[in-house]
């Protein structure tokens, strides 16, 4: 089997588990989790295009800007969390449809 | 490819779905720490040192951590409502494992030849030279969004000290 291939074939897995944790979850804190899930199938597929291309310095330094907004982006949305959590009291995704705007 | 790389690929996939589908959600922030170390391995494995250790140490430790003190802060449920709500979240659930390994198996069966010709570009190996010599706007990219996430951050912190005050 081609050795690219075999890499899709997880990057591909990673990828439907990071969607459907997104889609059916309803925790709010559970659908960060699945974002990051999403992200690593990301990184998973960077690093290989990297290895098979021959340009590992390309990679890494596109892995690290991938790494350094996926921490942003995290915490950027448990401050959310929390905010949502301080206003409802809970972590339910139902919980929103009660807001204003 | 050795067998160890399809070992780790496969603990790399097992561990995303036991996160995805484990009860507790202190287990499932021990799962993406597992995760993040399973891709770190193969980083590691692939010729990336560099990006190998950034995604231990960030990935691994401090997003994990962040994690753990979201879950600690909102009180995540006792143990007795996780059981009473594990049935309705086992019915969400359930799908997943065999779609994975739907997914899996037609995908294995499938083989597609990827024979990408890419342009050449000349190969510098050291990390840090490309970085600093040919993706300065990566850098000016990763202290944009740094400034905005800590400027989000503390409006959030603004507004919840406000609302308690």
């Amino acid at each position: 089997m081609h050795l690219i291939w075999i890499f899709c074939v997880y990057v591909i897995i990673l990828f439907v588990i990071g969607i459907y944790c997104i889609l059916a979850t309803l925790n709010l804190v559970r659908m960060l989790i699945g974002i990051e899930v999403l992200m690593k199938a990301v990184t998973l597929l960077i690093i290989v295009a990297g290895y098979a291309s021959g340009r590992t310095s390309l990679s890494q330094s596109l892995v690290i800007t991938l790494i350094v907004a996926e921490t942003v982006l995290i915490a950027v949305a448990m401050g959310i969390v929390l905010s949502i959590y301080r206003h409802t009291k809970s972590l339910e995704t139902g919980s929103l449809t009660r807001s204003k705007g | 490819m050795a067998v160890i790389d399809e070992l780790i690929l496969f603990m790399l996939a097992a561990s995303a779905l036991w996160t995805v589908m484990t009860r507790s959600l202190l287990r499932s922030a021990i799962g993406l720490a597992l995760t993040s170390v399973m891709l770190a391995i193969l980083m590691f494995r692939l010729n990336n040192p560099f990006a190998a250790v950034f995604e231990l140490s960030v990935c691994a430790g401090l997003i994990s951590a962040l994690f753990f003190c979201i879950i600690t802060i909102t009180e995540p449920m006792t143990p007795e409502k996780v059981r009473e709500e594990g049935g309705a979240r086992f019915e969400r659930f359930r799908y997943l494992p065999v779609i994975v390994l739907i997914v899996g198996i037609v995908l294995r069966i499938l083989t597609v030849k990827i024979d990408v010709k890419l342009p050449a570009l000349e190969e510098i190996v050291d990390v840090r030279h490309f970085l600093w010599g040919h993706r300065q706007l990566d850098l000016i990219g990763q202290i944009i969004i740094l400034l905005c996430g800590v400027f989000g951050i503390v409006i959030l912190l603004k507004e919840i000290r406000k609302k308690g005050g």
